[in-house]
């Protein structure tokens, strides 16, 4: 006897779009049963969670702040998913951006430079991520080589880079040798929203980008395009669509918007380059695609949701004492629900027994 | 059913607002770590001070951490959280959090705040730090005796003035014992990396060290030595356990006094910006008990620990001989002076290397 999964004939629309809503439901559920055997209360443990950082402008400023990066690098992942291509190389297509843009900010330090900076800067970080995101997909389309591991590898050779200028060349001269560039001249600074808060300039591209890319896909042939090549790739060749000519513009586009979220987080919140920029929003941001199930508006939510976990865990452990590791547990039990829903609305669980091959299904 | 749900759910939320009422008259204190707080090494001793803290003081005043807090952009939301929680002196542990805890500082006058080893200030941002130099000092005494092949190894972590003054320590004492005695230098980049750390230690003893010291926080130097058979120094905590028959010292971070100190200044009304950097003589590190040595070697380190705490003798007395042959600029009288050894950016006559970037 044996337990196999087993393709639905056809799917259920209205299931598909309440599997998260039950995914968050069974999270919560489990988390009332955890925050009780850690001996927290799990009612206030929730509010603390959910309910609280929703209450003050401040919270919501932070969690538009901490979404902001992950949305912005989430939607162009979309794009490369959408299309069949798997770029696992945000994080460092970020840093690449965060670097490129920086080098505005360290050679004009101190110049007294005009206004010009802070929107050069945003150019040089996109084409710099866009750039970086070629490599992986130039070698896919012209040697074959599996874009999820090149964009993967460079990761790592974009964190060593970084960790190299901020240690020699663009070391602050009067930081006492620590690894970090001076701090960013006003100019060469995302401007701020609210006055004594943290809430930039960068929140409000973030929804535009989000905006176009609800307009590229729902209005657009190109968007048309890039979701028939994923779903149907054989289709897509009758159609004439061009399948490589699809992932070198998607990893392009999608390097371009890590590549600004990068320098967007530098020249906003940190206000210098350093290692460690970024806590991993380039895989985070991998999470929060698939959350939003790869739909620009559910990327948003899906985005604002993972930044309130975060500011909510945070209030968790001032407000009630609960490890911060609680916060992560609960992250991955999130993920595991989303999945284990998406997966049981393509497959249902079987029976199969190999000797009567009787299959005692249910539905 | 519905309604018991609802009653209890009604009593809990109750009972939680009950007991946030009569916590609202102590003094909250808040901590930024940045690593878990574990079992040892330097967020553990913020720990345990908060511990002590708690022991002495804890019906005056409520505690709380963020534990793990990265040194990016995260460090100045976390550090702004607990200032909106209410907590009215808070201590940031990590030199990372120098500028995001400056931001905050200065968007909220009325909270103070303790930066730890970092170097900028505000009328209610002081900063602290401790004089581990001299705990370097005595080791380096005992590295010389100890060391058979005249080669010490060191595990650095940030080429930053406080891990350079403490290479330098340790080789100007173990020059007292060995002239000719010779270093080993290998930057990890970074303050906890076990696996880096760990191969740091065995490329050292490759090279022909017999001593190992580091400047990194995980006992796995301590271990890898333990399997070679040879001998090594403890970082932060206690690490006996991890080499009982291999760790000779250990620099102890002993925050509590400071803290305790810190908050009573905070409850008296008396508490102002300073920039406090003490040594053996305050008890702002201790020396783990001197272990694995013969009993000469034991008692020297144990009078020169005594020599430093009664401040007749200075590490860095004069002259100090740099790389090039001359003898440094002494500015301290007959010792380099504070500021010197804060911003030390050179090695001293007989280190074989260069510091990384310079």
């Amino acid at each position: 006897m044996q337990l196999v999964l087993e393709k639905r004939a056809e799917r259920s629309n209205t299931i598909a779009m309440v599997s998260p809503l039950i995914a968050i439901g069974l999270t919560i559920v489990t988390m009332v049963i955890l925050f009780a055997i850690l001996g927290k209360n799990p009612l206030l443990a929730l509010h603390a969670y959910f309910i609280a950082p929703l209450t003050d402008g401040y919270s919501l400023q932070e969690i538009a702040v901490k979404a902001t990066p992950l949305v912005m690098i989430a939607i162009g992942l979309s794009l490369c998913y959408l299309a069949n291509a798997w770029n696992i190389g945000a994080e460092g297509q970020f840093l690449v951006g965060a670097v490129a843009g920086s080098w505005i900010a360290v050679k004009t330090q101190g110049t007294d430079a005009g206004a010009w900076v802070l929107p050069a800067m945003f150019v040089l970080a996109a084409a710099g991520g866009a750039l970086y995101a070629l490599i992986p997909a130039i070698c896919k389309v012209k040697f074959g080589a599996s874009e999820i591991l090149t964009s993967l590898m460079l990761v790592y050779v974009a964190d060593l880079f970084l960790d190299y200028l901020v240690r020699g060349p663009w070391r602050d001269p009067h930081g006492f040798n620590f690894p970090t560039t001076a701090e960013f001249d006003p100019v060469a600074t995302v401007p701020l929203l609210i006055e004594g808060g943290r809430l930039h300039l960068g929140s409000i591209i973030a929804l535009v980008v989000v905006a176009a890319a609800a307009i590229l896909l729902g209005r657009t042939i190109k968007g048309f395009e890039i979701r028939v090549v994923g779903a149907a790739p054989r289709a897509a060749r009758f159609g004439g669509f061009n399948a490589d000519q699809l992932i070198i513009l998607t990893f392009a586009v999608s390097g371009a918007l890590a590549g600004l979220a990068g320098i967007i987080e530098v020249a906003g919140p940190v206000g210098h380059l350093q290692p460690g920029i970024s806590p991993g929003y380039g895989f985070t941001a991998i999470i929060v695609a698939f959350l939003g199930r790869l739909n620009p508006l559910g990327i948003l939510i899906a985005g604002l949701f993972l930044a309130l976990t975060f500011i909510g865990g945070e209030q968790a452990q001032i407000a009630m004492k609960i490890p911060l590791d609680v916060t992560k547990v609960f992250q991955g039990i999130l993920l595991f629900y989303v999945l284990a829903c998406d997966s049981l609305i393509l497959y249902r669980f079987k029976l199969v027994f190999p000797n009567r091959q009787v299959a005692r299904g249910t539905a | 059913m519905r309604k018991t749900l609802l009653a209890l759910a009604a009593g809990l939320l109750l009972a939680g607002s009950v007991s946030a009422a009569s916590a609202a008259d102590k003094l909250k204190v808040g901590f930024i770590y940045l690593g878990p707080v574990g079992d040892l090494g330097w967020t553990y001793q913020h720990e345990l001070a908060r511990q002590a803290l708690v022991k002495e003081l804890g019906d005056k005043i409520e505690t709380t951490f963020l534990e793990n807090v990265p040194e990016g952009p995260d460090a100045e939301r976390s550090i702004e959280q607990l200032v909106r929680a209410g907590n009215k002196l808070i201590f940031t542990t990590s030199f990372g959090y120098m500028d995001p805890t400056l931001k905050v500082a200065k968007k909220y006058p009325n909270v103070h705040f303790e930066h730890a080893t970092g170097y900028k200030r505000n009328p209610n941002m002081s900063t602290y730090s401790a004089k581990w130099y001299q705990g370097r000092y005595i080791q380096g005494l005992i590295a010389a005796k100890m060391s058979k092949s005249g080669v010490l190894g060191y595990i650095g972590s940030f080429p930053i003035p406080e891990v350079v003054s403490g290479i330098n320590a340790t080789i100007l004492a173990a020059q007292t014992i060995n002239p000719n005695i010779k270093v080993k230098i290998i930057w990890a980049n970074t303050w906890f990396d076990p696996g880096k750390e760990a191969d740091a230690a065995k490329a050292l003893i490759d090279q022909g060290a017999d001593v190992i010291m580091q400047h990194t926080d995980s006992p796995a130097a301590m271990q890898i030595a333990s399997e070679r058979g040879k001998l090594a120094f403890g970082q932060d905590s206690e690490m006996i356990k991890f080499g009982p028959k291999t760790q000779l010292t250990s620099i102890l971070d002993t925050w509590g006094p400071y803290y305790i100190a810190r908050v009573k200044a905070e409850l008296d009304g008396t508490w102002k910006s300073e920039d406090t950097w003490g040594g053996l003589d305050s008890h702002m590190f201790a020396m783990a008990p001197y272990t694995n040595m013969p009993d000469d070697v034991k008692k020297m380190a144990e009078d020169a620990q005594a020599a430093i705490t009664a401040g007749k003798l200075h590490p860095f007395k004069c002259p100090v001989v740099g790389q090039d042959g001359k003898p440094v600029e002494c500015k301290g009288g007959d010792h380099l002076d504070d500021g010197q050894i804060l911003g030390m950016n050179f090695y001293v006559k007989g280190i074989d290397d260069k510091i990384p970037g310079k």
